[in-house]
């Protein structure tokens, strides 16, 4: 057992902190939050050239072939950096799921253009309220040639050229490749908590779209797509955690009050080493998932919903805990602090909440035997 | 990275597990854990761990990770995890060398002279004796330096009185590690010293104290003009602060690696028993989500141990990284026991064990639980170790700070 990441994996982040850290400001986040473009081309541009859209994606279609150990590690990254660009819809939603599910054609067409960041994708599957997976996705229907329904919110559906379409066909849900730059699709940006991640409206009438993967194989699709996409989450959420937890840090060492620094108040020391402590316990659950996403293990199955709940809630407890150790300027827009409870909250948003995600768990735990008693197959590191 | 054993764990893990099953009863997975809280004290039990550790160190398995000339077998601290695991899955005699093997050896091969070594550490390792920790008082727990037992040197020997508390296993043991102070003119750190002392010496007397479970895993020990040659001292005089960094150091290490949040099977067992709303409590969405978050946190605290080893086995030293796994572990011990016991609704109010889950262990635990947030760093002292060392925060300020320790302010304890 070795649960280090070697030094080659630790060098592509390395590189990729100083990349981020030259270009990626947190300026550049808070202009996209107060502008109205929907993400920053330049970065993007620049993420392209890095070769980072394709780290998992094989040399063949144009990625680095590498695997999903360094791609986890840059979104870390990409997550400290509050970076303002349509990476995991982009990255883990729309990639993954021509990497799971595409016939070698879609590869061919789509995996190059994503991969040199010339096309632009995401996933489109809530209709609303409700849970984040197929069972949500029931008003949209694809007839073997076009799609028809409303999707919303759809992340980063304003910036994107195509969209994978989780749609009814027939008793089943099928996903559903749509070029949103074509016929039949009104795209609508949304007033969004988070406005560098922003949401859109797809309204879809008879919109051309090719199936990816089989007829009826949506719902199981979707979900493999989003345990896949839990865990490079997890690590973006993680990132902000500890950039946030870095922030608030040096404030407090730098803000004085009763003639000594804040962040020597005991109070203040102990909000700190918790959001420690949560942010290390989400990367610990993050290293197993990360393993099991890379090894092709059975174990991501229960892996990802633990690092999804767990990441989630260090993002959320550290932007929280960075507005209340700040005091007052945190609550202003001048300071950062908002940009990290925004993006914390919206991250917390996709891909289904916490909530669902403990669920998850829970269900895939008993369908394994897990402490029912009779029979159980062991988790090999149980 | 990688989570399943090399081809030579592997290897080792089989040879354990053979070794293990022809002298130990193997604990049926799908079977609840027995409870076997409170037996630690009783003579028989002493005397079966004392007979198990013997068959290990006889057969080459005790104490792996020391090296060999001092009974140990020089291994790597992977393959010691790995023998713990297997061992974790037969049923064993009481662990009552938790402080001697993990701590105190480990402290006398760092600091002990030749003559030390070779007297104690082989003896120490086979088990048949016992060694405990003094180091707490009653008016020094958190602030450990503030000791105030005391050693006056006397021709060859030194003379210790004073009182120590929280020792574990003080009632059986036949050795002790102690600090103690021996130049109160002195800040406090520099005023202390080191010492080996014989459990039966003339003038030691232990107290076991009556803890709220009921259970007596603790003592008092009385010193009344023990005399102890100065032979037996560890490490310099005045440097006992800095010998006693290195037990808590390998405590620190002890704890995280021996965090595993390992009854989190049961308690999903115990959820499908417990019944809520006609129906059984794992059916219920408030009892899922809590599942998930004691599956989650106790995944949490393994993986950080499995990270702190990976460290370790690749040559790093101990960081203060580990202190999360007894900040976060202890807390949530208390929870996930508290679940258990709201799951069992009325019954939790029961101690019988005859009428409770897995005889009445969960409610034990919870008795337990407040102590395991106080002992070997309390919750507060461990957010403090996370400030400082891990966020490089600010040190607590100290009235203290050089000042001659005889001139430190107290309460109404007296010096």
């Amino acid at each position: 057992m070795n649960l280090e990441f070697s030094d080659e994996q630790k060098f592509v982040q390395k590189t990729a902190r100083d990349y981020l850290t030259e270009n990626a400001p947190l300026s550049l986040c808070r202009a996209v939050l107060e502008g109205n473009k929907p993400y920053d081309p330049a970065l993007w541009k620049g993420v392209a050239e890095m070769g980072w859209l394709g780290t998992a994606v094989p040399e063949a279609y144009g990625g680095a072939g590498l695997s999903h150990l360094e791609l986890v590690l840059i979104a870390q990254e990409l997550g400290r950096a509050l970076a303002p660009i349509p990476f995991s819809s982009s990255v883990y939603l729309a990639t993954e799921a021509i990497l799971q599910a595409g016939s070698e054609a879609q590869k061919q067409k789509y995996l190059p253009k994503l991969t040199a960041g010339e096309a632009i994708g995401t996933l489109a599957l809530a209709e609303g309220l409700g849970d984040f997976d197929a069972s949500s996705a029931s008003g949209t229907s694809f007839d073997g040639s076009t799609v028809t329904g409303t999707k919303l919110p759809v992340s980063d559906g304003a910036a994107t050229n195509f969209a994978v379409v989780v749609a009814r066909e027939g008793s089943g849900h099928s996903l559903v490749l749509v070029d949103l730059e074509g016929e039949g699709v009104t795209r609508s940006a949304l007033a969004s908590f988070d406005p560098s991640r922003p949401l859109a409206k797809l309204e879809l009438k008879r919109a051309r779209g090719e199936r990816l993967g089989g007829a009826g194989q949506g719902a199981q699709l979707v979900r493999d797509v989003l345990d896949r996409a839990a865990v490079m989450m997890g690590y973006e959420q993680v990132g902000g955690a500890e950039r946030a937890l870095d922030l608030t840090r040096s404030f407090a060492m730098g803000r004085f009050a009763f003639g000594r620094p804040v962040a020597s108040f005991q109070a203040l020391k102990h909000r700190m080493a918790d959001v420690y402590a949560k942010t290390q316990i989400a990367l610990s659950n993050g290293y197993f998932a990360a393993w099991a996403l890379s090894n092709g293990s059975p174990e991501l199955a229960v892996a990802a919903c633990s690092t999804r709940v767990a990441a989630s809630e260090a993002f959320v407890l550290a932007s929280e805990e960075m507005i209340q150790i700040h005091g007052g300027v945190g609550f202003t827009w001048e300071y950062d602090c908002h940009l990290f409870y925004r993006r914390a909250r919206s991250l917390a948003a996709a891909l289904g909440t916490a909530n669902e995600w403990r669920e998850k768990l829970v269900s895939r735990l008993q369908a394994s035997g897990f402490g029912s008693g009779k029979g159980a197959t062991e988790l090999a590191t149980d | 990275m990688n989570f399943d054993d090399t081809p030579q764990e592997a290897e080792f893990r089989a040879k354990a597990r053979a070794f293990l099953s022809q002298h130990l009863t193997p604990l049926d997975p799908n079977e609840s854990a027995p409870n076997l809280l409170g037996e630690r004290e009783d003579k028989d039990a002493i005397d079966s761990a004392k007979r198990w550790q013997a068959t290990k160190f006889d057969a080459g398995w005790a104490v792996l990770t020391w090296p060999k000339e001092h009974g140990g077998q020089g291994l790597g601290r992977m393959e010691n995890v790995i023998f713990n695991q297997e061992e974790g899955r037969f049923k064993t005699p009481a662990p009552i060398y938790g402080i001697g093997h993990g701590m105190l050896g480990p402290t006398l091969m760092t600091h002990g002279t030749k003559q030390q070594k070779e007297r104690y550490v082989k003896e120490m390792a086979r088990g048949q004796v016992v060694w405990c920790q003094l180091f707490s008082e009653p008016a020094a727990g958190s602030d450990l330096a503030g000791l105030r037992s005391s050693a006056v040197r006397d021709g060859s020997d030194w003379i210790i009185n004073g009182q120590k508390i929280w020792s574990t296993g003080a009632q059986y043991c036949d050795w002790g590690m102690i600090v103690v102070r021996t130049d109160p003119s002195l800040p406090k750190h520099d005023g202390l010293t080191y010492f080996i002392v014989d459990m039966h010496a003339k003038g030691v007397e232990v107290r076991p104290i009556k803890q709220i479970n009921g259970g007596s895993g603790f003592n008092e020990v009385f010193f009344s003009d023990v005399r102890v040659p100065d032979a037996q001292r560890v490490g310099g005089v005045g440097e006992g602060w800095k010998v006693s960094i290195t037990t808590l150091m390998n405590e620190r290490v002890s704890i995280g690696a021996g965090t595993s949040g390992g009854r989190i099977r049961d308690i999903f067992r115990l959820a499908n028993e417990c019944r809520r709303n006609g129906k059984p409590a794992i059916e219920d969405g408030g009892v899922r989500q809590q599942l998930a978050d004691a599956f989650i946190t106790s995944k949490g605290l393994q993986y950080t141990s499995y990270r702190i080893l990976s460290a370790l086995s690749r040559g790093g030293t101990p960081g203060p990284e580990g202190s999360i796994s007894k900040a976060v572990g202890a807390p949530f011990g208390q929870q996930l026991s508290a679940f258990a016991l709201d799951l069992q609704g009325a019954m939790g109010g029961l101690l019988d064990p005859t009428l409770t889950p897995q005889e009445a262990l969960w409610q034990e635990t919870y008795l337990g639980s407040p102590g395991l947030r106080i002992a070997g760093g309390t919750d507060e002292v461990l957010r403090n170790i996370i400030a400082e060392r891990v966020l490089g925060l600010p040190s607590e300020m100290r009235m203290d700070k050089g000042m001659p320790f005889r001139d430190v302010p107290t309460g109404p304890t007296k010096k």
